[in-house]
């Protein structure tokens, strides 16, 4: 195929790596940007989410952020933002790319604290556990597969909406598709594409291997039978159903 | 900056009426173009997610293998989707609709399976022993059973097509889009704030449609609402 080759001629050219608006300096941006949105979400919203999933209270709102972070589009607040006095910053992205990050995390980690089973939050309070022993020692590590679902599918979002930044002159490696559309060149806008889909996959395998090997319930399976001696195993069985429950509404 | 007389033309305003009123019939030309993709993507994700879905979901390794890619899919950003859809279907509006079918799809098929799933088995049992069929123990049983699940994923993915629609508008085929870039070039406030809204509302418009139909599809479920 013709349109493969101008592909490999384009990523092999070295002159579209270097400079300030090369493929090296463009990924950076990319990554650096996303990463510490990521971070800032999940500093925010994750002590709200496990709360409210604690008192079990605000669920409406929490469930709901979900569905507006949705129906928003990315393009239209880029580009509100950048038509206000903020302007297209390194700072205004990344705000753009918190506020699409939260719904995902928000929600899932509510989701996941909540629907713990009360009677293995009941035995944790009659074992003379603290709200925050409960929640830290018990509801927690049975709600990180959500926690850890929210956190990747926010990771995705904001990989997403780092790439629309371009669309209003933004940084990052959606630059180069952009480019490549603005000006009718296909083997740039394919070679963007294409570096675009390894990082997001890339994004993508990582958060799949964390989720296999974080997860407290399924490492305690596999070291061994340890829980067999009566403590909370009938409902580490229920938390997994649930949780099998709400990732395919999750998308 | 712009050749328009009225207050809130000139002073670039947010919202100005005096602008809804002067390009209606453009408003209302790109809300149509918007709803026509939105619906024609939906209807094609579904037409494609059913068979797909009942075709792999007894075998344990199609079903892992077409979900893996669903979920690789849907982690590709819109942006490079489209990129990607360019040398198989050209700079043409056929890949924004192929583009938003391919989202559609990867969270439709999940919700058809996931919906096939709930069905317990001792109701298709139960089917079987009227001397049912495959085909009608499917169609008259299963599928109606699944609805929620189905129309859980009609909604998430007729909301997420309106958004991502907008940046169909780099191969002209934006709908709303095409207003917020066109108001992005010319600095023009109240244009990306009117279609930016427009763009919510009509999401919002959708979903409830399909709330409503599913009430109407379902009504062995008004009595009491089931979780699912």
């Amino acid at each position: 195929m013709s349109s493969l080759r101008g592909v490999i001629n384009w990523l092999t050219d070295g002159a579209h790596w270097r400079g300030s608006d090369g493929v090296v300096v463009r990924s950076l941006q990319h990554v650096e940007l996303s990463a510490l949105a990521l971070a800032i979400v999940v500093l925010v919203s994750l002590p709200i989410a496990l709360w409210l999933g604690h008192v079990k209270r605000g669920g409406f709102l929490a469930v709901n952020v979900t569905n507006i972070g949705r129906a928003v589009p990315t393009f239209a607040v880029l580009t509100l933002l950048a038509l206000t006095s903020l302007g297209i910053s390194n700072r205004s992205v990344v705000l753009a790319l918190v506020l699409f990050g939260i719904p995902p995390v928000l929600t899932n980690a509510y989701v996941g604290v909540r629907e713990v089973d009360p009677q293995v939050v009941e035995a944790a309070r009659g074992m003379g556990m603290t709200g925050f022993q409960q929640l830290r020692q018990v509801e927690l590590p049975l709600a990180v597969p959500l926690v850890l679902n929210g956190i990747r599918l926010a990771a995705v979002q904001i990989v997403a909406t780092m790439t629309i930044a371009a669309l209003v002159s933004g940084p990052g490696l959606g630059r180069i598709i952009q480019e490549g559309f603005a000006t009718q060149n296909k083997p740039e806008l394919e070679a963007g594409a294409l570096l675009v889909v390894v990082l997001a996959l890339c994004v993508e395998g990582v958060f799949a291997w964390l989720q296999r090997v974080v997860d407290p319930v399924r490492r305690a399976r596999r070291g061994g039978h340890s829980h067999d001696d009566g403590s909370p195993q009938p409902a580490l069985g229920d938390a997994a159903s649930v949780v099998g429950a709400n990732q395919h509404n999750q998308a | 900056m712009n050749f328009r007389t009225g207050d809130c033309l000139e002073a670039n305003s947010w919202i100005c009426a005096k602008f809804i009123s002067t390009r209606q019939d453009q408003l209302l030309s790109a809300l149509q173009e918007h709803v026509t993709l939105t619906v024609e993507t939906v209807a094609i994700a579904l037409a494609v997610s059913l068979p797909l879905a009942i075709a792999v979901r007894r075998g344990r390794q199609a079903r892992g293998g077409l979900l893996g890619l669903a979920t690789a899919v849907y982690s590709v950003p819109s942006l490079a989707l489209f990129g990607l859809l360019v040398p198989i279907t050209g700079l043409r509006p056929t890949t924004v609709l192929v583009g938003l079918v391919l989202y559609s799809l990867t969270i439709l098929i999940r919700n058809v399976l996931a919906g096939l799933d709930s069905v317990p088995a001792e109701v298709v049992e139960a089917a079987r022993g009227m001397g049912m069929g495959r085909l009608r123990i499917l169609l008259q049983v299963e599928l109606p059973l699944a609805t929620p699940s189905i129309f859980a994923g009609l909604r998430v993915a007729t909301v997420s097509t309106v958004a991502l629609a907008t940046i169909g508008y780099l191969i002209g085929e934006g709908g709303l889009g095409n207003l917020i870039h066109e108001g992005l070039t010319n600095y023009f406030k109240a244009e990306v704030l009117t279609a930016s809204v427009l763009c919510v509302l009509l999401a919002i418009g959708l979903d409830a449609v399909l709330v409503g139909l599913q009430f109407l599809l379902t009504p062995w479920a008004r009595r009491g609402s089931r979780s699912r």
